[in-house]
Protein backbone atom coordinates (compact mmCIF):
# COMPACT_ATOMS: atom_id res chain seq x y z
CA UNK A 1 0.00 0.00 0.00
CA UNK A 2 2.84 2.45 1.05
CA UNK A 3 4.74 1.51 -2.57
CA UNK A 4 2.04 2.04 -4.35
CA UNK A 5 1.56 5.93 -2.14
CA UNK A 6 5.40 6.23 -3.29
CA UNK A 7 5.14 5.28 -7.07
CA UNK A 8 2.05 7.79 -6.99
CA UNK A 9 4.61 10.24 -5.34
CA UNK A 10 6.99 9.87 -8.01
CA UNK A 11 4.65 9.91 -11.12
CA UNK A 12 3.16 12.99 -9.90
CA UNK A 13 6.01 15.16 -8.48
CA UNK A 14 7.83 14.34 -12.26
CA UNK A 15 10.74 12.53 -10.82
CA UNK A 16 13.50 13.05 -13.33
CA UNK A 17 15.15 10.01 -13.64
CA UNK A 18 11.60 7.73 -14.20
CA UNK A 19 10.76 10.17 -17.03
CA UNK A 20 14.16 10.11 -18.51
CA UNK A 21 13.79 6.40 -18.68
CA UNK A 22 9.88 6.98 -19.79
CA UNK A 23 11.19 9.02 -22.91
CA UNK A 24 13.98 6.90 -23.95
CA UNK A 25 11.33 3.84 -24.47
CA UNK A 26 9.19 5.27 -25.89
CA UNK A 27 11.92 7.01 -28.31
CA UNK A 28 12.79 3.48 -28.82
CA UNK A 29 9.54 1.38 -29.11
CA UNK A 30 8.51 4.14 -31.80
CA UNK A 31 11.46 4.20 -34.00
CA UNK A 32 11.14 0.63 -33.70
CA UNK A 33 7.24 0.73 -34.96
CA UNK A 34 7.88 3.38 -37.85
CA UNK A 35 11.38 1.30 -38.98
CA UNK A 36 9.09 -1.96 -38.87
CA UNK A 37 6.36 -0.14 -40.45
CA UNK A 38 8.94 0.65 -43.52
CA UNK A 39 9.90 -3.14 -43.96
CA UNK A 40 6.74 -4.96 -42.99
CA UNK A 41 3.72 -2.66 -44.76
CA UNK A 42 5.60 -3.10 -48.41
CA UNK A 43 6.74 -6.91 -47.28
CA UNK A 44 3.06 -7.81 -46.55
CA UNK A 45 1.64 -6.14 -50.01
CA UNK A 46 3.73 -7.77 -52.01
CA UNK A 47 3.34 -11.23 -50.50
CA UNK A 48 -0.62 -10.22 -51.12
CA UNK A 49 -0.19 -9.51 -54.31
CA UNK A 50 2.44 -11.58 -55.95
CA UNK A 51 2.61 -15.18 -56.30
CA UNK A 52 6.00 -17.23 -56.97
CA UNK A 53 7.30 -20.63 -56.17
CA UNK A 54 7.67 -21.53 -52.70
CA UNK A 55 5.13 -17.95 -51.29
CA UNK A 56 3.19 -20.87 -49.53
CA UNK A 57 6.44 -20.94 -47.35
CA UNK A 58 7.15 -17.36 -46.39
CA UNK A 59 3.68 -16.43 -45.65
CA UNK A 60 4.01 -19.67 -42.83
CA UNK A 61 7.66 -18.41 -41.86
CA UNK A 62 6.10 -14.78 -41.35
CA UNK A 63 3.37 -16.03 -39.31
CA UNK A 64 5.37 -18.52 -37.22
CA UNK A 65 7.96 -15.40 -36.66
CA UNK A 66 5.18 -13.43 -35.33
CA UNK A 67 5.51 -15.33 -31.82
CA UNK A 68 8.98 -15.25 -31.80
CA UNK A 69 10.76 -14.89 -28.21
CA UNK A 70 12.17 -11.63 -27.78
CA UNK A 71 15.18 -13.03 -25.80
CA UNK A 72 16.05 -15.25 -28.91
CA UNK A 73 15.32 -11.98 -31.35
CA UNK A 74 17.77 -10.24 -28.94
CA UNK A 75 20.49 -13.01 -28.98
CA UNK A 76 20.52 -12.63 -32.78
CA UNK A 77 21.08 -9.49 -32.72
CA UNK A 78 23.01 -9.42 -29.84
CA UNK A 79 25.75 -12.24 -32.19
CA UNK A 80 25.69 -9.68 -35.89
CA UNK A 81 26.47 -7.06 -33.74
CA UNK A 82 28.89 -8.15 -31.08
CA UNK A 83 32.44 -7.13 -31.40
CA UNK A 84 33.11 -10.59 -33.32
CA UNK A 85 30.11 -10.41 -35.27
CA UNK A 86 29.62 -9.68 -38.87
CA UNK A 87 28.26 -6.07 -37.88
CA UNK A 88 30.45 -6.03 -35.23
CA UNK A 89 32.40 -2.60 -36.49
CA UNK A 90 29.55 -0.79 -36.69
CA UNK A 91 29.55 -0.57 -32.39
CA UNK A 92 26.42 -0.05 -32.00
CA UNK A 93 25.87 -2.73 -29.57
CA UNK A 94 24.73 -1.45 -26.10
CA UNK A 95 23.18 1.73 -27.45
CA UNK A 96 19.28 2.05 -28.49
CA UNK A 97 20.04 2.20 -32.09
CA UNK A 98 20.92 -1.79 -31.65
CA UNK A 99 17.51 -1.39 -29.22
CA UNK A 100 15.54 -0.25 -32.09
CA UNK A 101 16.71 -2.86 -34.24
CA UNK A 102 16.16 -5.57 -32.21
CA UNK A 103 12.77 -4.34 -31.50
CA UNK A 104 11.86 -3.78 -35.26
CA UNK A 105 13.06 -7.11 -36.07
CA UNK A 106 10.82 -8.60 -33.18
CA UNK A 107 7.52 -6.54 -34.98
CA UNK A 108 8.42 -6.64 -38.85
CA UNK A 109 6.77 -10.84 -38.62
CA UNK A 110 3.70 -9.01 -37.31
CA UNK A 111 2.90 -5.86 -39.26
CA UNK A 112 3.89 -8.12 -42.15
CA UNK A 113 1.55 -10.81 -41.58
CA UNK A 114 -1.27 -8.54 -40.64
CA UNK A 115 -1.21 -6.40 -43.85
CA UNK A 116 -0.76 -9.59 -46.17
CA UNK A 117 -4.26 -10.27 -44.83
CA UNK A 118 -5.69 -7.28 -45.08
CA UNK A 119 -4.66 -6.50 -48.44
CA UNK A 120 -5.52 -10.06 -49.19
CA UNK A 121 -8.87 -9.54 -48.79
CA UNK A 122 -9.08 -6.01 -49.86
CA UNK A 123 -7.55 -7.19 -52.79
CA UNK A 124 -9.97 -9.80 -53.89
CA UNK A 125 -12.65 -7.08 -53.48
CA UNK A 126 -10.93 -4.32 -55.72
CA UNK A 127 -9.31 -6.99 -58.59
CA UNK A 128 -11.93 -6.48 -61.38
CA UNK A 129 -12.74 -2.47 -60.27
CA UNK A 130 -9.01 -2.32 -60.67
CA UNK A 131 -8.51 -3.69 -63.48
CA UNK A 132 -10.99 -2.38 -65.28
CA UNK A 133 -9.87 1.22 -64.52
CA UNK A 134 -6.66 0.49 -65.70
CA UNK A 135 -4.54 0.35 -62.59
CA UNK A 136 -1.22 -0.21 -62.70
CA UNK A 137 0.81 -2.23 -60.38
CA UNK A 138 2.06 0.40 -58.41
CA UNK A 139 -1.42 1.95 -58.26
CA UNK A 140 -2.51 -1.10 -56.97
CA UNK A 141 -0.43 -1.51 -54.24
CA UNK A 142 -0.76 2.28 -52.97
CA UNK A 143 -4.36 2.28 -53.12
CA UNK A 144 -4.70 -0.66 -51.48
CA UNK A 145 -1.91 0.43 -48.64
CA UNK A 146 -4.38 3.58 -48.44
CA UNK A 147 -7.82 2.33 -48.29
CA UNK A 148 -6.81 -0.40 -45.98
CA UNK A 149 -5.67 2.70 -43.49
CA UNK A 150 -7.70 1.45 -40.61
CA UNK A 151 -6.84 -2.04 -40.37
CA UNK A 152 -3.35 -1.29 -40.85
CA UNK A 153 -3.62 1.17 -38.63
CA UNK A 154 -4.51 -1.30 -35.99
CA UNK A 155 -1.65 -3.66 -37.00
CA UNK A 156 1.23 -0.51 -36.29
CA UNK A 157 -0.66 -0.67 -32.91
CA UNK A 158 -0.05 -4.19 -32.71
CA UNK A 159 3.72 -3.59 -33.04
CA UNK A 160 3.98 -0.88 -30.91
CA UNK A 161 1.70 -3.17 -27.86
CA UNK A 162 4.76 -5.87 -28.10
CA UNK A 163 7.68 -2.90 -28.65
CA UNK A 164 7.13 -0.89 -25.68
CA UNK A 165 6.07 -4.53 -23.54
CA UNK A 166 9.10 -6.74 -24.14
CA UNK A 167 12.04 -7.20 -21.85
CA UNK A 168 14.59 -9.70 -23.25
CA UNK A 169 15.55 -8.21 -26.32
CA UNK A 170 16.60 -4.59 -24.92
CA UNK A 171 17.96 -6.15 -22.00
CA UNK A 172 20.51 -8.07 -24.12
CA UNK A 173 21.16 -5.52 -27.34
CA UNK A 174 20.63 -2.83 -24.76
CA UNK A 175 22.61 -4.17 -21.57
CA UNK A 176 20.25 -2.02 -19.24
CA UNK A 177 22.93 1.06 -18.87
CA UNK A 178 21.34 3.86 -16.04
CA UNK A 179 20.75 6.68 -18.02
CA UNK A 180 21.60 5.46 -21.41
CA UNK A 181 19.89 2.27 -22.41
CA UNK A 182 17.41 1.50 -19.41
CA UNK A 183 13.87 1.38 -20.71
CA UNK A 184 10.83 0.76 -18.89
CA UNK A 185 10.67 -2.58 -19.00
CA UNK A 186 13.82 -3.26 -17.80
CA UNK A 187 13.83 -1.02 -14.91
CA UNK A 188 10.75 -2.42 -14.13
CA UNK A 189 12.46 -5.72 -13.68
CA UNK A 190 15.70 -4.62 -12.47
CA UNK A 191 14.09 -2.39 -9.55
CA UNK A 192 11.89 -5.48 -8.54
CA UNK A 193 14.86 -7.70 -8.10
CA UNK A 194 16.54 -4.81 -6.12
CA UNK A 195 13.05 -4.41 -3.78
CA UNK A 196 12.61 -0.48 -5.26
CA UNK A 197 8.81 -1.74 -5.40
CA UNK A 198 7.83 2.30 -5.69
CA UNK A 199 10.04 3.03 -9.07
CA UNK A 200 8.76 -0.13 -10.24
CA UNK A 201 5.61 0.22 -10.04
CA UNK A 202 5.66 3.58 -11.20
CA UNK A 203 7.48 2.90 -14.38
CA UNK A 204 4.60 -0.24 -14.33
CA UNK A 205 1.58 2.68 -14.19
CA UNK A 206 3.36 4.36 -16.69
CA UNK A 207 3.71 1.90 -18.81
CA UNK A 208 0.49 0.71 -18.91
CA UNK A 209 -0.87 4.61 -18.80
CA UNK A 210 0.77 5.01 -22.34
CA UNK A 211 -0.50 1.82 -23.80
CA UNK A 212 -4.25 2.94 -23.46
CA UNK A 213 -3.46 6.60 -24.38
CA UNK A 214 -1.97 5.15 -27.66
CA UNK A 215 -4.74 2.87 -28.50
CA UNK A 216 -7.34 5.38 -27.04
CA UNK A 217 -5.79 7.65 -29.89
CA UNK A 218 -6.10 5.32 -32.50
CA UNK A 219 -9.14 4.20 -32.02
CA UNK A 220 -10.45 7.84 -32.06
CA UNK A 221 -8.45 8.27 -35.26
CA UNK A 222 -10.53 5.46 -36.24
CA UNK A 223 -13.77 6.63 -35.49
CA UNK A 224 -12.83 9.83 -37.15
CA UNK A 225 -11.61 8.57 -40.16
CA UNK A 226 -14.35 5.92 -40.64
CA UNK A 227 -17.05 9.13 -40.66
CA UNK A 228 -14.70 10.47 -43.00
CA UNK A 229 -14.40 7.74 -45.65
CA UNK A 230 -16.21 4.68 -44.80
CA UNK B 1 -2.42 13.56 -74.66
CA UNK B 2 -4.33 10.14 -75.56
CA UNK B 3 -2.96 8.67 -78.61
CA UNK B 4 -6.20 8.55 -80.72
CA UNK B 5 -6.92 4.92 -80.43
CA UNK B 6 -10.20 3.59 -80.71
CA UNK B 7 -11.48 0.33 -78.86
CA UNK B 8 -14.29 -0.11 -81.79
CA UNK B 9 -15.49 -2.21 -82.94
CA UNK B 10 -14.57 -5.04 -80.69
CA UNK B 11 -14.74 -8.43 -82.55
CA UNK B 12 -15.25 -11.81 -80.79
CA UNK B 13 -14.60 -14.89 -83.40
CA UNK B 14 -15.41 -17.83 -82.45
CA UNK B 15 -14.68 -17.27 -78.67
CA UNK B 16 -15.27 -19.69 -75.98
CA UNK B 17 -14.88 -19.72 -72.41
CA UNK B 18 -14.67 -22.50 -70.72
CA UNK B 19 -13.93 -22.89 -66.44
CA UNK B 20 -13.13 -26.51 -65.86
CA UNK B 21 -15.63 -28.81 -67.18
CA UNK B 22 -18.31 -26.23 -67.86
CA UNK B 23 -18.57 -24.43 -70.96
CA UNK B 24 -19.79 -20.67 -70.13
CA UNK B 25 -19.12 -19.15 -73.03
CA UNK B 26 -19.64 -21.83 -76.56
CA UNK B 27 -17.99 -19.97 -80.21
CA UNK B 28 -19.45 -16.91 -79.91
CA UNK B 29 -18.78 -14.65 -82.81
CA UNK B 30 -20.23 -10.93 -82.74
CA UNK B 31 -19.11 -7.97 -83.31
CA UNK B 32 -20.05 -4.59 -81.26
CA UNK B 33 -19.55 -1.09 -83.55
CA UNK B 34 -20.55 2.64 -82.60
CA UNK B 35 -24.20 2.79 -83.05
CA UNK B 36 -27.32 2.62 -80.92
CA UNK B 37 -27.24 0.50 -77.42
CA UNK B 38 -27.08 -2.83 -78.11
CA UNK B 39 -28.86 -4.75 -75.22
CA UNK B 40 -27.56 -8.32 -74.16
CA UNK B 41 -30.67 -10.20 -72.55
CA UNK B 42 -31.27 -13.63 -71.68
CA UNK B 43 -32.00 -15.72 -68.61
CA UNK B 44 -29.77 -15.94 -65.06
CA UNK B 45 -27.07 -17.78 -66.02
CA UNK B 46 -26.63 -17.04 -70.32
CA UNK B 47 -23.47 -15.92 -69.80
CA UNK B 48 -24.14 -12.26 -69.77
CA UNK B 49 -21.79 -11.13 -67.20
CA UNK B 50 -18.89 -13.17 -68.84
CA UNK B 51 -19.59 -11.32 -72.43
CA UNK B 52 -19.64 -7.67 -70.97
CA UNK B 53 -15.97 -9.20 -69.22
CA UNK B 54 -14.44 -10.28 -72.39
CA UNK B 55 -15.41 -6.91 -74.04
CA UNK B 56 -13.90 -5.17 -71.23
CA UNK B 57 -10.61 -7.49 -71.07
CA UNK B 58 -11.59 -9.02 -67.91
CA UNK B 59 -11.92 -12.38 -68.64
CA UNK B 60 -9.73 -14.32 -71.39
CA UNK B 61 -11.17 -16.50 -73.89
CA UNK B 62 -10.01 -20.25 -73.79
CA UNK B 63 -10.45 -20.44 -77.23
CA UNK B 64 -10.97 -18.19 -80.34
CA UNK B 65 -9.74 -14.18 -81.04
CA UNK B 66 -10.60 -11.15 -80.06
CA UNK B 67 -9.96 -7.59 -81.08
CA UNK B 68 -10.52 -4.23 -80.06
CA UNK B 69 -10.20 -1.55 -82.87
CA UNK B 70 -8.10 -4.59 -84.62
CA UNK B 71 -5.57 -4.54 -81.94
CA UNK B 72 -5.35 -7.57 -79.83
CA UNK B 73 -3.92 -6.26 -76.92
CA UNK B 74 -7.09 -6.38 -74.32
CA UNK B 75 -5.70 -2.80 -72.61
CA UNK B 76 -8.62 -0.90 -71.50
CA UNK B 77 -8.26 2.42 -73.05
CA UNK B 78 -11.45 3.74 -74.17
CA UNK B 79 -13.72 1.57 -72.91
CA UNK B 80 -15.42 1.41 -69.10
CA UNK B 81 -17.35 -1.32 -67.10
CA UNK B 82 -20.55 -0.73 -64.18
CA UNK B 83 -20.06 -4.00 -62.33
CA UNK B 84 -23.62 -5.68 -61.52
CA UNK B 85 -22.25 -5.08 -58.11
CA UNK B 86 -19.95 -2.12 -58.54
CA UNK B 87 -17.45 -1.46 -55.67
CA UNK B 88 -17.27 1.55 -54.05
CA UNK B 89 -13.62 2.43 -52.65
CA UNK B 90 -13.14 3.49 -49.42
CA UNK B 91 -13.38 7.30 -50.26
CA UNK B 92 -15.74 10.03 -50.15
CA UNK B 93 -18.05 9.92 -53.44
CA UNK B 94 -15.90 12.71 -54.78
CA UNK B 95 -12.55 10.99 -54.33
CA UNK B 96 -13.81 7.81 -56.26
CA UNK B 97 -14.96 9.95 -59.30
CA UNK B 98 -11.59 11.68 -58.77
CA UNK B 99 -9.70 8.82 -59.01
CA UNK B 100 -11.22 7.11 -62.13
CA UNK B 101 -10.28 10.09 -63.59
CA UNK B 102 -6.69 10.67 -62.70
CA UNK B 103 -6.23 6.45 -64.16
CA UNK B 104 -7.59 7.74 -67.23
CA UNK B 105 -4.54 9.86 -67.70
CA UNK B 106 -7.04 12.96 -67.14
CA UNK B 107 -4.96 16.73 -66.83
CA UNK B 108 -4.10 16.78 -63.05
CA UNK B 109 -5.45 20.80 -62.77
CA UNK B 110 -8.70 20.07 -64.34
CA UNK B 111 -9.69 16.86 -62.20
CA UNK B 112 -11.52 18.38 -59.13
CA UNK B 113 -13.22 20.47 -61.86
CA UNK B 114 -14.37 17.67 -64.07
CA UNK B 115 -15.83 15.91 -60.66
CA UNK B 116 -17.67 18.54 -59.54
CA UNK B 117 -19.44 17.95 -62.97
CA UNK B 118 -19.75 14.15 -63.71
CA UNK B 119 -21.64 14.05 -60.02
CA UNK B 120 -23.66 16.80 -61.48
CA UNK B 121 -24.45 14.76 -64.51
CA UNK B 122 -25.44 12.00 -62.51
CA UNK B 123 -27.64 13.91 -59.76
CA UNK B 124 -24.94 13.25 -57.05
CA UNK B 125 -23.40 17.21 -56.36
CA UNK B 126 -25.01 17.42 -52.17
CA UNK B 127 -24.07 14.08 -51.53
CA UNK B 128 -20.39 14.58 -52.96
CA UNK B 129 -18.46 14.48 -49.70
CA UNK B 130 -20.32 11.10 -48.58
CA UNK B 131 -18.37 7.87 -47.65
CA UNK B 132 -19.03 6.47 -51.25
CA UNK B 133 -19.91 2.92 -49.29
CA UNK B 134 -22.83 4.46 -47.18
CA UNK B 135 -24.83 5.56 -50.03
CA UNK B 136 -27.74 3.61 -50.75
CA UNK B 137 -27.93 1.15 -53.82
CA UNK B 138 -29.46 3.55 -56.19
CA UNK B 139 -26.75 6.01 -55.37
CA UNK B 140 -23.95 3.64 -55.55
CA UNK B 141 -24.80 2.71 -59.14
CA UNK B 142 -25.14 6.12 -60.08
CA UNK B 143 -21.67 6.59 -58.60
CA UNK B 144 -20.05 4.03 -60.51
CA UNK B 145 -22.23 5.51 -63.53
CA UNK B 146 -20.19 8.77 -62.79
CA UNK B 147 -16.43 7.11 -62.13
CA UNK B 148 -17.08 4.90 -65.30
CA UNK B 149 -17.81 8.18 -67.59
CA UNK B 150 -14.92 9.56 -65.49
CA UNK B 151 -12.62 7.05 -68.19
CA UNK B 152 -14.13 9.07 -71.46
CA UNK B 153 -15.23 5.92 -73.28
CA UNK B 154 -16.21 5.23 -76.46
CA UNK B 155 -17.25 2.01 -75.54
CA UNK B 156 -19.60 1.72 -72.27
CA UNK B 157 -20.46 -1.42 -70.72
CA UNK B 158 -23.05 -1.91 -68.45
CA UNK B 159 -23.97 -5.03 -66.34
CA UNK B 160 -28.21 -5.13 -65.36
CA UNK B 161 -27.07 -1.52 -63.62
CA UNK B 162 -31.10 -0.80 -62.41
CA UNK B 163 -31.47 -4.98 -61.28
CA UNK B 164 -32.05 -3.54 -57.75
CA UNK B 165 -33.30 -0.46 -57.99
CA UNK B 166 -37.00 1.15 -57.38
CA UNK B 167 -38.54 2.45 -60.13
CA UNK B 168 -37.40 6.20 -59.60
CA UNK B 169 -33.79 5.27 -59.29
CA UNK B 170 -34.06 3.00 -62.43
CA UNK B 171 -35.28 6.64 -63.95
CA UNK B 172 -32.87 8.42 -62.94
CA UNK B 173 -30.11 5.88 -64.05
CA UNK B 174 -32.09 5.14 -67.65
CA UNK B 175 -31.66 8.95 -67.98
CA UNK B 176 -27.91 9.02 -67.79
CA UNK B 177 -27.74 6.31 -69.96
CA UNK B 178 -29.74 7.77 -72.68
CA UNK B 179 -27.79 11.24 -71.98
CA UNK B 180 -24.40 9.09 -72.47
CA UNK B 181 -25.61 7.29 -75.76
CA UNK B 182 -26.96 10.63 -77.05
CA UNK B 183 -23.04 11.79 -76.96
CA UNK B 184 -21.95 9.17 -78.78
CA UNK B 185 -20.58 6.75 -76.60
CA UNK B 186 -21.59 2.93 -77.74
CA UNK B 187 -23.82 1.16 -74.86
CA UNK B 188 -23.50 -2.55 -73.94
CA UNK B 189 -25.70 -2.95 -71.20
CA UNK B 190 -26.88 -6.40 -69.80
CA UNK B 191 -30.55 -6.91 -68.72
CA UNK B 192 -33.79 -8.94 -68.26
CA UNK B 193 -35.69 -6.35 -68.07
CA UNK B 194 -38.22 -5.92 -71.20
CA UNK B 195 -39.53 -2.02 -70.46
CA UNK B 196 -36.28 -1.26 -70.46
CA UNK B 197 -35.33 -2.85 -73.92
CA UNK B 198 -38.22 -1.14 -75.05
CA UNK B 199 -37.27 2.04 -73.63
CA UNK B 200 -33.62 2.07 -74.80
CA UNK B 201 -32.27 -0.28 -76.73
CA UNK B 202 -31.33 -0.07 -80.49
CA UNK B 203 -30.28 -3.63 -81.11
CA UNK B 204 -30.97 -6.82 -78.98
CA UNK B 205 -28.11 -9.72 -78.70
CA UNK B 206 -30.64 -12.64 -77.03
CA UNK B 207 -28.32 -15.10 -75.16
CA UNK B 208 -28.91 -18.63 -74.15
CA UNK B 209 -26.31 -20.93 -72.38
CA UNK B 210 -23.32 -19.11 -73.41
CA UNK B 211 -24.32 -18.87 -77.03
CA UNK B 212 -25.98 -15.82 -78.72
CA UNK B 213 -29.55 -17.60 -80.82
CA UNK B 214 -30.54 -14.10 -82.23
CA UNK B 215 -29.80 -10.46 -83.13
CA UNK B 216 -31.90 -8.43 -83.97
CA UNK B 217 -34.03 -4.59 -83.41
CA UNK B 218 -35.01 -3.98 -80.56
CA UNK B 219 -38.54 -3.79 -82.05
CA UNK B 220 -38.60 -6.94 -83.95
CA UNK B 221 -36.98 -8.62 -80.92
CA UNK B 222 -39.98 -7.94 -78.21
CA UNK B 223 -42.82 -8.02 -81.55
CA UNK B 224 -41.65 -11.35 -83.33
CA UNK B 225 -38.58 -13.21 -82.15
CA UNK B 226 -37.19 -15.28 -84.64
CA UNK B 227 -36.56 -18.19 -82.44
CA UNK B 228 -39.02 -20.26 -80.28
CA UNK B 229 -36.82 -19.41 -77.25
CA UNK B 230 -36.59 -15.70 -77.84
CA UNK B 231 -40.51 -15.77 -77.89
CA UNK B 232 -40.83 -17.74 -74.77
CA UNK B 233 -38.16 -15.18 -73.06
CA UNK B 234 -40.41 -12.65 -74.76
CA UNK B 235 -43.70 -14.38 -73.28
CA UNK B 236 -42.58 -14.35 -69.86
CA UNK B 237 -41.68 -18.25 -70.00
CA UNK B 238 -39.29 -20.27 -68.67
CA UNK B 239 -36.43 -20.35 -70.32
CA UNK B 240 -33.69 -23.46 -69.80
N1 LIG C 1 -15.40 -18.74 -62.70
C1 LIG C 1 -16.44 -19.54 -63.00
N2 LIG C 1 -16.37 -20.86 -62.77
C2 LIG C 1 -17.41 -21.67 -63.08
N3 LIG C 1 -18.56 -21.25 -63.59
C3 LIG C 1 -18.69 -19.94 -63.83
C4 LIG C 1 -17.66 -19.02 -63.55
N4 LIG C 1 -18.09 -17.78 -63.88
C5 LIG C 1 -19.33 -17.94 -64.36
N5 LIG C 1 -19.71 -19.24 -64.33
C6 LIG C 1 -20.97 -19.78 -64.79
O1 LIG C 1 -21.18 -19.36 -66.12
C7 LIG C 1 -22.55 -19.10 -66.34
C8 LIG C 1 -22.74 -17.71 -66.91
O2 LIG C 1 -22.46 -16.77 -65.90
P1 LIG C 1 -22.76 -15.21 -66.08
O3 LIG C 1 -22.45 -14.56 -64.80
O4 LIG C 1 -22.06 -14.74 -67.30
O5 LIG C 1 -24.34 -15.23 -66.34
P2 LIG C 1 -25.35 -14.02 -66.47
O6 LIG C 1 -26.04 -14.18 -67.78
O7 LIG C 1 -24.67 -12.75 -66.22
O8 LIG C 1 -26.38 -14.34 -65.31
P3 LIG C 1 -27.21 -13.34 -64.36
O9 LIG C 1 -28.41 -12.90 -65.14
O10 LIG C 1 -27.62 -14.19 -63.21
O11 LIG C 1 -26.31 -12.21 -63.97
C9 LIG C 1 -23.26 -19.33 -65.02
O12 LIG C 1 -23.87 -20.59 -65.05
C10 LIG C 1 -22.15 -19.29 -64.00
O13 LIG C 1 -22.43 -20.13 -62.92
MG1 LIG D 1 -24.75 -11.34 -64.72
Amino acid sequence: MLDGLNAWQLISSGDAALFAIVKLSLAVSLSAVVLAACIGLPLGAILALTSFPGRSAVVVLVNAFMGLPPVVVGLAVFLLLSRSGPLGDLGILFTPTAMIVAQALLIVPIIAALTRQTIEDLWIEYRDELSAMDVGPFGRVTTLLWDARLSLLTALLAGFGRAAAEVGAVMIVGGNIDGFTRTMTTAIALETSKGNLPLALGLGIVLVAIVLAINAAAWGARVWSERQAG
Amino acid sequence: MRAPITDLPVMFDSVTVRAGATTIIDRLTLTLASGSPTFVVGPNGAGKSTLLRLCMGLARPTEGQMTWGGRTDPKPTRRALVFQRPVMLRRTASANVAYGLTHADYPREKVAARTVELLERVGLSELAMRPARRLSGGEQQRLALARALARDPELLLLDEPTASLDPAATRSVEEIVRAAAQSGIKIVMASHDLGQVRRLAGEVVFMLRGAVLERTLADDFLKNPSTPEAAAFVRGDLVV
